[in-house]
């Protein structure tokens, strides 16, 4: 195991502000007048793409560790995963109470009906079980490994997104694409590696 | 009468382009300063200060004003120019603003071909200076659930269509758009296929409604909204209005149409707004203005049903949708 030359608290600490960069980003895009001609559709999709990356960056902490062995990532998981959360629970909050403004049946009818917000309502469905059962109670109460179990649902989450964001697009499809290709490649190193670790056995 | 008004907001780039259009375009007396009006100005600096103001085009003179107008608040000048849908410039509605910056719409010639008496290559003023130009004030409703409300500038299309004589074969009228890669850049990704074609009924081209337009508040077109000539038909979803005009071609057989091409069961050949008949993956029924926090009602035919409701009376407008 390689140890990281910085002390394990900078890490923690510039990781988290990496993470809360998209959303200072919004702040200061609101108060510049930086939000367009439509700055409700451009906050709904802004923070739909920064929860699908914030996703991904939280997904990679275990292909780090198999392809460089470095650990630290592994220890800022659950804050990654838990800024994954938030930019998704953002993205809900905005279409419930800005986009529709709480218009219930339009909501309700959305939902039952188009099949990509279904889609996402799932991810967020899944990821809030997550952001509930991750702290350390959680995992005593669950027992190791059925919290380990039920926290690999976490790559479902990340193909709901990306299919969210796939179904979503009119014509462009290369954006989705590019956030698939790279959830299937950290899947990849993750089943490769489990694959590897079946084989030594 | 020269007038030049600099604002401090304004790009370098605006100094190449005076002389040139002056040349190409005599009817268009004046050289636009890019501000449209300091009023809008002095509002707006303060918002933009991230983003490049759209540049105005040139003062467009003789505009008849016209009784085309719904009496609704219009969507501001830097909105209308900033949020577009112009996939020959980008596929995010903020990128044609940036995208068409430089992009000279002049000269221009417009190819008319198919049934009709008088086919050949047009330069773009023998085509649109015989014809009156009228300011008309739409409503433009965007199939994505979002919508304006547009002071346009423009020429009769029934007018122009007169002019051509189309023969009796002529049933549809195809347009398409420019293509060329070097000039329009997202040609150069084959999301939709290129060039960008649209079509319409005869019948609905000769609605009075149609408008092969020139400009909007009053000045050219700015080349994010379809610079120098593009169709408005206030009564089908946007994607209809096709953009930079380079061809008219009057046939027999209904012609192909971008969107439906790239998605038929999504977008059809007539694309009528119309709240009852849902995009698959989103309701029609409501529209967002821009400028507004709150949704408001879709109308049938965007709220031209006198005017066009008759040309679709026998039609089943879910089945042609």
């Amino acid at each position: 195991m390689k140890k990281s030359i910085l002390p394990y608290r900078i890490i923690w600490g510039l990781a988290f502000v990496v993470m809360a960069g998209p959303l200072i980003g919004l702040v200061v895009l609101a108060f510049s007048g930086g939000l367009g001609a439509n700055p409700i559709e451009f906050i709904n999709r802004y923070l739909g793409d920064w929860a699908l990356r914030a996703l991904l960056v939280a997904l990679s902490a275990t292909p780090l560790k198999i392809v460089f062995g470095w650990t630290w990532p592994i220890r800022l998981r659950r804050m990654l995963g838990l800024w994954a959360f938030a930019y998704v629970a953002l993205h809900f909050v905005n279409y419930i109470a800005i986009e529709q403004f709480f218009n219930w049946q339009d909501i309700v009818t959305d939902i039952v009906k188009r099949t990509y917000i279904t889609i996402g309502m799932g991810a967020l469905v899944i990821l809030s079980t997550l952001a509930a059962t991750s702290n350390k109670r959680a995992i005593k109460r669950l027992g190791a490994k059925d919290w380990t179990r039920i926290h690999r649902y976490v790559y479902a989450a990340g193909i709901l997104g990306c299919w969210h964001y796939f179904s979503m697009v009119k014509a462009d499809l290369l954006p989705p694409l590019i956030h698939a290709a790279v959830l299937a490649g950290l899947l990849g190193i993750r089943m490769w590696s489990l694959v590897k670790k079946r084989a030594t056995v | 009468m020269l007038i030049k008004i600099r604002k401090p907001w304004e790009l370098k780039d605006q100094d190449v382009t005076p002389e040139h259009l002056f040349k190409q375009r005599r009817k268009f007396l004046k050289i636009g300063a890019a501000a449209l009006a300091g009023g809008i100005g002095g509002g707006m600096l303060s918002r933009h200060a991230f983003a490049a103001w759209p540049a105005a085009g040139e003062l467009l003179a003789d505009v008849r004003k016209t009784a085309f107008d719904p009496g609704e608040a219009l969507t501001p000048f830097d909105q209308v120019s900033s949020y577009n849908n112009f996939y020959e410039f980008g596929t995010g509605k903020d990128e044609p603003v940036y995208g068409a910056k430089d992009f000279k719409p002049a000269p221009w010639t417009v190819e008319i071909a198919g049934a009709c008496a008088k086919p050949g290559l047009y330069d773009f003023s023998d085509l649109i200076d015989p014809h009156p130009l009228e300011e008309r004030i739409y409503r433009h409703r965007c199939v994505e659930a979002w919508s304006m409300v547009v002071p346009w500038v423009g020429v009769s299309l029934a007018d122009v269509i007169k002019r051509l004589e189309p023969t009796s074969k002529a049933r549809y009228i195809a347009f398409e758009t420019l293509l060329d890669p070097d000039r329009m850049p997202g040609q150069h990704r084959n999301v939709l296929q290129w060039p960008y074609v649209e079509g319409l009924r005869l019948d609905e081209a000769m609605n009075p409604l149609a408008l092969l337009s020139v400009g909007l508040y009053g000045r050219t077109l700015p080349p994010q909204n379809g610079a120098p000539l593009r169709l408005v038909v206030p009564w089908k979803y946007g994607f209809k209005g096709i953009k930079s005009i380079v061809k008219i071609t009057f046939t027999e057989d209904q012609p192909p149409t971008s969107w439906n091409r790239s998605s038929a069961h999504e977008y059809g050949f007539y694309a009528n707004v119309n709240p009852e008949v849902d995009h698959p993956r989103w309701s029609q029924a409501k529209e967002r203005r821009i400028g507004e926090f709150f949704k408001q009602k879709t109308l049938p035919f965007n709220g031209y049903g006198s005017e066009v409701a008759s040309l679709y009376a026998d039609m089943d407008l879910a089945k042609f949708f």
